[in-house]
């Protein structure tokens, strides 16, 4: 129960905390870089990013069905890149 | 022996995390100071993807030995979902790299060299 307490309070909050700055440093790539590719990258960067930070949240907060959220939010991220690079290469993206 | 894991595993979870945490403080560095698309790609395509699953695999060991003996069975089986999600970020995530890379390249954006400004 100790060692719960210090895991939760020494490592992951900290851990969390460095990942959500990483976080605002790759939204300047996302808002100033030059071209669309760039920011299609660096937003599939965050969303990547995000699914760790909400497993990590899941432990902090004590609660383990967070990982649900991070599972549904991988694949989402996922398919939302496949499809901006789909539209950005084709211009269309259904294709007949 | 589980004492021994006890004493063991809190030191291996944080250095498997810590490393996790280098990885993804390299990519975003990466994202941030190379000079053209591709080279931001080159960056964190790979260490995204290798600090992630370092971070989820030791949150794993932590779960599976630390947090859940005592817990209940749907508590005790969040592991087999850490696993989905660390399959699923080793295939999915240099999968994406891989197709915007493409689609950049077949629309033209031309590679950065030598010399040139950045872009």
């Amino acid at each position: 129960m100790i060692e719960e307490v210090f895991m939760r309070e020494q490592v992951f909050l900290p851990i969390a905390l460095v990942i959500a700055f990483m976080i605002l440093l790759c939204l300047y790539r996302a808002a100033l870089g030059p071209g669309v590719f760039n920011r299609v990258a660096a937003v599939n960067v965050i969303g990547t990013k995000t699914i760790v930070l909400l497993v990590l949240i899941g432990y902090i907060f004590d609660r383990p069905l967070f990982f649900d959220i991070s599972l549904l939010y991988a694949l989402l991220n996922f398919i939302g890149t496949i499809a901006f690079a789909k539209y950005l290469e084709r211009g269309e993206i259904w294709s007949r | 022996m589980v004492e021994i894991i006890g004493t063991i595993l809190p030191p291996v979870v944080i250095v498997l995390m810590a490393v996790g945490l280098f990885f993804m403080l390299a990519g975003a560095a990466g994202l941030l100071r190379f000079p053209d698309f591709y080279t931001r790609l080159h960056a964190t395509g790979k260490c995204d993807t290798l600090g992630e699953v370092l971070i989820i695999f030791g949150l794993l060991l932590y779960h599976f030995f630390i947090y859940s003996p005592g817990a209940e069975l749907s508590v005790k089986l969040v592991p087999v979902k850490l696993l989905f999600l660390i399959a699923f970020i080793f295939l999915a995530n240099p999968t994406a790299t891989h197709a915007i890379m493409k689609a950049a390249y077949n629309t033209g954006v031309k590679p950065w060299k030598k010399g040139d400004a950045r872009m």
